[in-house]
């Protein structure tokens, strides 16, 4: 039989690796930023795109992409493709990218193999 | 009674008496008792009342699930409520006092609340309080807030120390019974680091109370020989008096060690915080016996049947003279046969199964107990003690067959693994319909980073009841462990044990089966939170079928204990009230911690002067030695003024005020925040950065710049001046300079990442301090070095040069309307500067000012402060700040947010000044009213206070806000209502912002 448990919420603590300096930092080391790979809108932007630009994020149960800065660390900015369900982390990148590269896309089919894909 | 045993006792030592007190009685009891088997041991059953209908309430339980004696323990700042008297260990001098109730345990005027419990049904709080809406103030919050709460809140500040500790390891397993020393052995003996902790004093749980047999010994004699075993091996470490609290994402834990509590004389610090980063954890965590559900389960001397026994075999202590015992189970009957070899009464088993022919009541009949199968307890009878319980058949209604006097009723309704570090992080759960609990699904645990399981259950936890299947759970569960953190375990066989072959329990929720409603109107649930059978059904009649939202309906499972006894048997009643399956109903979320935690040691060493580091600027001790009435800004700490023997705070503000517009005054400015902007592409990015242009502002030149976010709102303000071709300096607000940083990497890493511009904060490098007043010019000139006459250094110039002896780097920049410099040197000389310039300007009148001063000069001249102009929802053109508004740029931050229909709002509220029409100072955060009232009958808000400050300067109160159509409004009057319910407004006019200097005369010279 299957339920759906929500998580403990709160005290959430990721050990996420920084692509820059190789440190496995706690969360208390990082900043989280919310979600990765947005599309700058702006002068000539269209009302509802120049809003979800601002304003909507995805927040789904499974694979998501993140940007988290290590704050009290190297300082970097990188980005975290992880499950939000079951905590796996399939990698963390560099942020100057705009999307996630092959090789990471690659790592989250081998966990899901029906996972949509990046757009 | 209850009473002290002539023998037996495993954990008391009978050579060591300890005195305590309890409500102000002098008792004693036993160098190893808790307090509540110390209390038992003299007769005190009844430990408190209950929260809603303060009923009497004795002790259930033997251990950390007990829902009822809890205590205040302690005097003065020590004092600490909600105390569970069952895991307490008895000390010397021990002072405990029972709660809720007034004016004492045994007459308590709460009561009252008892016999018009049914007026007080489920959702009481939600349906009564709705209307009318008068009677709130007068009648309801009153009665809510004298009742609400359990225990008191201490009055003293804490005097004891607590502290975090920081750990890494192989394997951490929660739980030191058998299954956790087995589990520790097994795991150990392949060289991993292993932790251990206990949340008791004691060491391999119920198994010797229970006699079990492990590899021919007894479980005291194993667990002595396996304890040893484990000290001689280095790489595990065992923590008694430590509790798992909580299991977090990638195998993070806390645990919650009590070192001092038991022991107060030891000194040092009282609660650890473990943090603990675990590669795998084991939950050894056994199991609780759930209550039944039968009319006045909740009368003193109604007990889990498993504590019952625990009082006896560890403590030495029979709860009463007449036990009857009351089950579903095999389990109870050893309650039932330890009773009887104590020389104690049984008077009769009642078993709710249509026979009991297993071994277990076998051997209790051939002790001569009586065992009456089939059968329910109708209802207990007595008020604050057991008197007696009458006897129906459990498949009836309740009729009464037979009543039985007694004086304790042991109960067993089976046995549920303590799941809660399990599911804590995400771990499933599975209904196992045999033993009628939910207990962890092994094949979905908790997931780590890598994808892969890192929690592993062992003994009861797991769901085996058995001591053999506990072991060798244990055993492999350990190994298991070890490997996944990487070790190879040893082959090697787990011990043996031989169990007593027991006859499968039959799931009772309700005793008996067809019992009234009268019947179920006692039936208690949660001991703690007063819900009871009927409210739960009758939650479920109101349409609550979500178990999370009866739960927070009838507040069961949310007392301190957190549902520990009362859980399964909620869900269970709401799945038979909803006709579901229970494992369809599932259960609540379980949440950390497992059992509370002290506030002391959440907060650790981080309080006095360790809560935050504090920020000091290099003039910061000078400041402390002349009057500084400290201010707090972000880390920093600002005078807010400075002091002279004798003054008043504001009477100080005002003289700093008249000084500086007279004379000269001194400001230490080293907080604000000083970003060096750097590169080919530096201007290109500060262009996008603030809403103005900073690429065409030549070297040696200043500009005021405002930033913006996305969103389009003000987030800073500053001074920008280029240092050179490729380099600007970004001064930011006091608050502002980690964030702006921040910021401006967060473009340059993730969106501009091509661009070639680097930043460095360098707040912190330079002392920066500002001279203020028509007399600054002399007091540098007088000083000698470079020239800063107006024609060398303009308003919005900056040079570097020397004063005096100091390199110095000066910005010809105001922010009082004042002749004013700000001068910038390396922060090793700030103070011997400042020494200098304070000195030097005596004879000019000079004194330092603060903060207040800062602000009120700065709103004599209209000039906004970002945090109080703005908020976070305020664009510059609401602050009439249009003209710092680029034209020029097809784009900057925020820029195609202020073209959102809702920016371009003509209605949008704008700044303006406020003048009092009797000169008087509105209130902070005054709200102007218009004419009419709203939808809700309100009275139509047309603007709000943003700043305001009395003006030593013009003699009255002045103050800034933002008001609807404002700038069009000007000379009218507006009513800001007293904040304090006067019923006279404090009305005041609309004016120009500026209301000092308008032409800028005083600064310009
Ligand atoms: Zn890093």
């Amino acid at each position: 039989m299957q339920f759906i448990y929500p998580r403990s919420g709160g005290h959430d603590m990721l050990i996420l690796n920084c692509p820059y300096c190789g440190i496995d930092a706690d969360e208390t080391d990082l900043h989280s930023g919310g979600q990765a790979h947005l599309k700058r809108e702006t002068i000539g932007s269209q009302d509802t795109d120049f809003e979800n630009y601002l304003f909507n994020r995805d927040n789904p149960m499974g694979v998501h992409f993140e940007r988290w800065r290590h704050a009290n660390g190297c300082g970097k900015w990188f980005l975290a493709a992880r499950d939000t369900t079951t905590l796996e982390v399939f990698a963390t990148y560099p942020a100057q990218t705009l999307k996630p590269p092959q090789a990471v896309v690659n790592a989250i089919k081998k966990k899901h193999p029906d996972w949509k894909g990046w757009p | 009674m209850s009473t002290r045993l002539p023998t037996a006792g495993r954990l008391i030592d009978r050579t060591t008496p300890i005195e305590f007190t309890f409500n102000g009685k002098g008792l004693r009891g036993f160098k190893g008792d808790t307090l509540a088997s110390a209390l038992l041991a003299n007769n005190q059953m009844l430990m408190g009342r209950s929260f809603k209908y303060h009923r009497p309430r004795g002790v259930v339980a033997s251990g950390a699930e007990e829902p009822n004696a809890l205590m205040g323990i302690g005097q003065a700042g020590r004092f600490e409520p909600n105390q569970r008297a069952t895991t307490t260990e008895l000390f010397q001098g021990l002072s405990a006092e029972s709660q809720n109730h007034w004016p004492s345990l045994n007459f308590d005027v709460g009561v009252i609340n008892n016999y018009v419990s049914r007026l007080l049904p489920a959702g009481f709080y939600y349906k009564t309080f709705m209307a009318p809406r008068a009677a709130w103030k007068h009648l309801f919050e009153p009665i809510v807030r004298h009742s609400a709460g359990l225990g008191k809140a201490p009055r003293d500040r804490d005097p004891d120390k607590y502290e975090h500790f920081h750990i890494h390891t192989d394997v951490l397993i929660i739980g030191g019974g058998i299954a956790g020393l087995q589990s520790a052995l097994a795991a150990g003996t392949s060289g991993a680091q292993v932790l251990l902790i206990e949340q008791t004093p004691h060491w391999g749980g119920r198994a010797p109370v229970d006699g079990a047999k492990i590899d021919g010994f007894s479980a005291d004699e194993w667990i002595i020989n396996t304890i040893q075993q484990i000290e001689n091996m280095e790489n595990i470490r065992m923590v008694p008096r430590c509790m798992g609290a909580g299991v977090y994402d990638h195998g993070y834990a806390l645990a919650y060690e009590r070192l001092t509590d038991h022991a107060p004389e030891l000194g040092g610090p009282r609660h650890r915080l473990w943090r603990i980063r675990a590669k795998q954890i084991i939950t050894a965590t056994g199991a609780i016996e759930r209550p039944l559900s039968f009319a006045g389960n909740d009368i003193p001397g109604v007990m889990l049947a498993s504590a019952v026994r625990d009082y006896a075999v560890n403590f030495g202590v029979s709860c009463g003279d007449r036990t009857v015992v009351v089950t579903n189970n095999d389990d109870a009957y050893l309650t039932a046969i330890a009773m009887k070899n104590a020389g104690l009464n049984v008077p009769v088993i009642i078993d709710a199964r249509p026979q009991a022919t297993g071994p277990l009541g076998v051997q209790a009949r051939d002790l001569g107990i009586r065992v009456e199968t089939g059968k329910a307890i109708a209802r207990v009878l007595g008020g604050k003690r057991v008197t007696a319980i009458e006897i129906a058949d459990q498949a009836g209604q309740g009729a009464t067959l037979e009543t039985i006097p007694c004086d304790v009723v042991a109960m067993s309704g089976g046995w549920s693994p303590v799941v809660h570090l399990w599911s804590h992080c995400g771990g499933k759960l599975t209904w196992d319909e045999a033993n009628a609990h939910f207990r962890p699904d092994p094949d979905r645990p908790p997931t780590g980073a890598d994808g892969e399981g890192f929690v592993i259950t062992a003994g009861i936890a797991s769901g085996v009841l058995t001591t053999a299947e506990v072991l060798s759970d244990a055993d492999a569960a350990g190994k298991a462990a070890a490997k996944a953190a990487g070790f190879s375990p040893k082959r090697s066989a787990g011990p043996k044990a031989k169990d007593v072959l027991s006859q499968p329990m039959a799931p009772v929720w309700i005793m008996p089966q067809g019992a009234s409603v009268k019947k179920r109107m006692k039936m208690w649930l949660d001991f703690q939170n007063d819900v009871k059978v009927s409210d739960v059904q009758l939650a479920a009649r109101e349409g609550y079928e979500s178990v999370e939202h009866t739960k927070r309906y009838t507040t069961i499972g949310m007392a301190t204990d957190q549902g520990k006894l009362s859980n399964i048997n909620a869900l269970a009643t709401l799945a038979n009230s909803l006709k579901e399956d229970i494992p369809k109903v599932g259960t609540t979320t379980f949440r950390p911690p497992y059992t509370p935690i002290s506030m002391g040691v959440i907060a650790g060493e981080a309080k006095g002067d360790l809560f935050q580091p504090l920020r000091k600027t290099p003039i910061h001790g000078w400041s402390q030695t002349h009057g500084a009435d400290w201010e707090p800004v972000g880390h920093w700490r600002r005078p807010y003024c400075y002091q002279q023997p004798g003054e008043s705070v504001p009477d100080a503000v005002n003289r700093e005020v008249l000084n500086t517009r007279k004379n000269l005054g001194l400001l230490d400015a080293s907080t604000l925040g000083k970003i060096i902007v750097k590169g080919p592409d530096a201007g290109k990015f500060l262009d996008m950065l603030y809403t103005n242009m900073m690429s065409n502002l030549a070297p040696g030149k200043c500009r005021y710049g405002l930033m913006c976010s996305e969103n389009g709102f003000l987030i800073d303000d500053g001074v920008v001046a280029r240092l050179d071709d490729d380099t600007w300096l970004c001064h930011t607000t006091t608050g502002g300079a980690e964030r702006i940083h921040g910021h401006m990497e967060d473009w340059l890493q993730c969106e501009w990442w091509d661009w070639q511009v680097y930043t460095a904060n360098v707040t912190e490098q330079f002392a920066q301090i500002a001279v203020v007043g028509p007399n600054a010019r002399k007091l540098l000139e007088k000083l000698g070095g470079m020239d800063l006459s107006a024609d060398s250094l303009p308003f919005m110039h900056w040079a570097d040069g020397k004063i005096g002896s100091f390199d110095a780097r000066v910005f010809r920049i105001s922010f009082s309307g004042e002749l004013s410099f700000e001068i910038a040197v390396p922060a090793g000389q700030g103070q011997a500067f400042w020494d200098t310039l304070h000195d030097a300007g005596q004879e000019f009148g000079l004194m330092p000012y603060g903060t207040e001063c800062l602000h009120v000069l700065r709103a004599e001249k209209g000039f906004i402060m970002i945090g109080d102009e703005t908020d976070g929802t305020v664009i510059p053109q609401d602050l009439g700040l249009n003209w710092a508004l680029s034209k020029k740029k097809t784009d900057y931050m925020g820029k195609r947010a202020q073209q959102r229909p809702h920016m371009q709002d003509p209605g949008r509220w704008q700044l303006v000044g406020l003048k009092t029409t009797d000169g008087s100072v509105i209130p902070d955060g005054a709200y102007g009213v218009g004419n009419g009232k709203n939808a809700n009958g309100q009275v139509n808000v047309i603007g709000r206070v943003t700043s305001t400050y009395y003006s030593p300067t013009l003699d009255c109160g002045i103050a800034m806000g933002l008001i609807e159509h404002g700038p069009d409004r000007m000379g009218e009057t507006i009513d800001f209502p007293a904040l304090d319910g006067a019923v006279t407004p404090v009305r005041a006019k609309i004016v120009d912002p500026v209301f000092f200097d308008k032409t800028g005369e005083k600064q310009n010279v």
